[in-house]
């Protein structure tokens, strides 16, 4: 089988200060996989590498296209990599705001992700935007208002709507359910574990809560001033940890 | 089906100065279609590590493990995961489950991972559920509010919707009243029938004398026994 997504030696500095360095793995399709590690670990560096929002110093992000086959999106032009980030690439923001249009309605949000990709037609795009609203549990009549008047947790879900409509096949997120309250938390896990299973998505999920990557990720990451230092099978790294890092990681969750 | 050859584990504890502590060595253990293989030791003997081993959980330091064609010790994770979900079942004594999502739906889960119809997939885990004695009023619930009996009869649903050639079973029969006992029982033997292999820990003596075909003291396991 081909990798979906096959990264070489990617690497990425800040003047001296390593960022990320020495990553490779491959990422096949359905497979979720968790990226783990205390803040400044490189984790969210690598993952905008990943998805082009940041350049690399060097590395390759081969990704297999729908047409041209596998392709490195580290040296597509620019015009190229938008068409991939608006079509097979999603990319959910901590953040809804920086994800979402905020002026704009919740049916738009979702519809003009699908107009970028040349729909036309105004009742398609407006039943299919509230098709993907009640997917992500908003109800219809929300469809008109601005984000703006929905909360954190209705942002991220709207935010994840917005992404999924185009139907990509890779999506990357970063601290999907960080500074949602938990029962918030919960519901937006289950919507992804669905989503994923129904529609054999790929993901690359970055987080640092150990309990959201044992529910939501096939395999895991770990990672430490800006290297990788472990990976594996994600009960295998939580239940059986190698490095020491990761030991003290595991070690260190409060238990509820 | 299961065969475990000459496995050995070891864990480093690199917060404890790097300590390491080597807790099996030699590990041989064949379970051929249709048999159940209980294993037996003190509390702390490794009977857990064993069935953790075999499932993928922990990493052998040395040997191999055979389920089916896949060795577990050299497998890529999405190999294992494959052989999880097609092969290989395991009930847990513990549930562990996305809060909020339905006890139908937890049951369900490994069919619908397995591109069943979700409709069918839900008879099937209604019908598991009925058979248990879950009243159906809670099937709409989330198992994480519920008495450690009912938990355990629904991680035995969950480990039993799919008919999956190799099973491990840890303690299945624990917490259960007499009439869910018997019924887990009966599972397990119907699993067999079908030529199911099993590794299971069974506490209760009695389930192990009826559904067990052999006893491994996993005590000759230890590094010392092996020395």
């Amino acid at each position: 089988m081909t990798p979906l997504l096959s990264v070489k030696d990617v690497a990425k500095h800040y003047g001296n200060h390593i960022g990320c360095t020495d990553v490779s793995f491959d990422l096949y399709p359905g497979e979720v996989m968790g990226i783990v590690g205390e803040s400044g670990s490189g984790k969210s560096t690598l993952l905008n590498c990943l998805a082009g929002h940041l350049p690399s110093d060097k590395g390759e992000v081969i990704f297999d296209t729908r047409v041209d086959g596998p392709k490195d999106t580290l040296k597509m032009s620019e015009p190229e990599r938008r068409m991939l980030g608006r079509t097979d690439w999603a990319f959910v923001h901590q953040h809804a705001r920086d994800g979402l249009r905020m002026g704009v309605s919740a049916g738009g949000n979702v519809g003009e992700r699908l107009m970028a990709v040349g729909a036309r037609n105004y009742a398609d795009i407006r039943s299919e935007a509230v098709t993907w609203l009640d997917r992500v549990e908003i109800s219809e009549d929300r469809v008109d208002d601005r984000p703006t008047t929905f909360s954190g947790g209705m942002q991220q879900r709207l935010q994840i709507a917005r992404n999924l409509v185009t139907g990509p096949r890779l999506v990357f997120m970063d601290e999907p359910t960080g500074g949602l309250d938990v029962s918030v938390q919960a519901r937006l896990l289950d919507l992804l574990r669905g989503l994923v299973r129904d529609l054999g998505l790929s993901a690359i999920i970055v987080t640092h809560d150990l309990a959201v990557v044992r529910l939501l990720a096939d395999r895991l990451m770990v990672m430490k001033s800006g290297r990788v230092v472990e990976t594996g099978l994600t009960d295998q790294v939580l239940d059986d940890p190698q490095h020491s890092y990761t030991q003290l990681l595991v070690s260190s969750v409060l238990q509820v | 089906m299961i065969e475990l050859s000459n496995v050995s584990k070891t864990f480093t504890l690199h917060n404890q100065g790097g300590a390491v502590l080597e807790v099996m060595r030699g590990a041989n253990l064949v379970v051929p279609k249709g048999e159940c293989v209980a294993l037996t030791g003190a509390s702390g003997a490794g009977k857990s590590t064993l069935m953790r081993i075999i499932y993928g959980n922990y990493l052998a330091a040395a040997g191999t493990v055979k389920v089916g064609d896949v060795d577990v010790t050299k497998a890529a994770p999405r190999e294992i995961l494959a052989l999880r979900r097609d092969t290989l079942g395991y009930v847990s004594q513990f549930l562990r489950v996305v809060p909020r999502v339905s006890t139908l739906d937890v049951v369900a889960e490994p069919l619908l991972s397995l591109g069943v119809a979700a409709d069918e997939a839900k008879d099937r885990a209604a019908a598991l559920l009925g058979k248990l004695n879950i009243p159906e009023a809670l099937w709409g619930l989330s198992p994480t509010t519920f008495s450690g009996g009912e938990q355990q009869r629904v991680n035995i649903a969950r480990g039993f919707a799919h008919e999956y050639p190799a099973l491990l079973l840890d303690e299945p029969t624990a917490s259960l009243d007499a009439t869910n006992r018997e019924v887990v029982l009966g599972l397990i033997e119907d699993a067999k029938a079908r030529g199911t292999s099993i590794v299971g820990i069974f506490h209760d003596e009695a389930a192990r004398a009826r559904v067990c075909d052999r006893e491994i003291d996993v005590t000759g396991f230890s590094p010392q026994a092996a020395a």
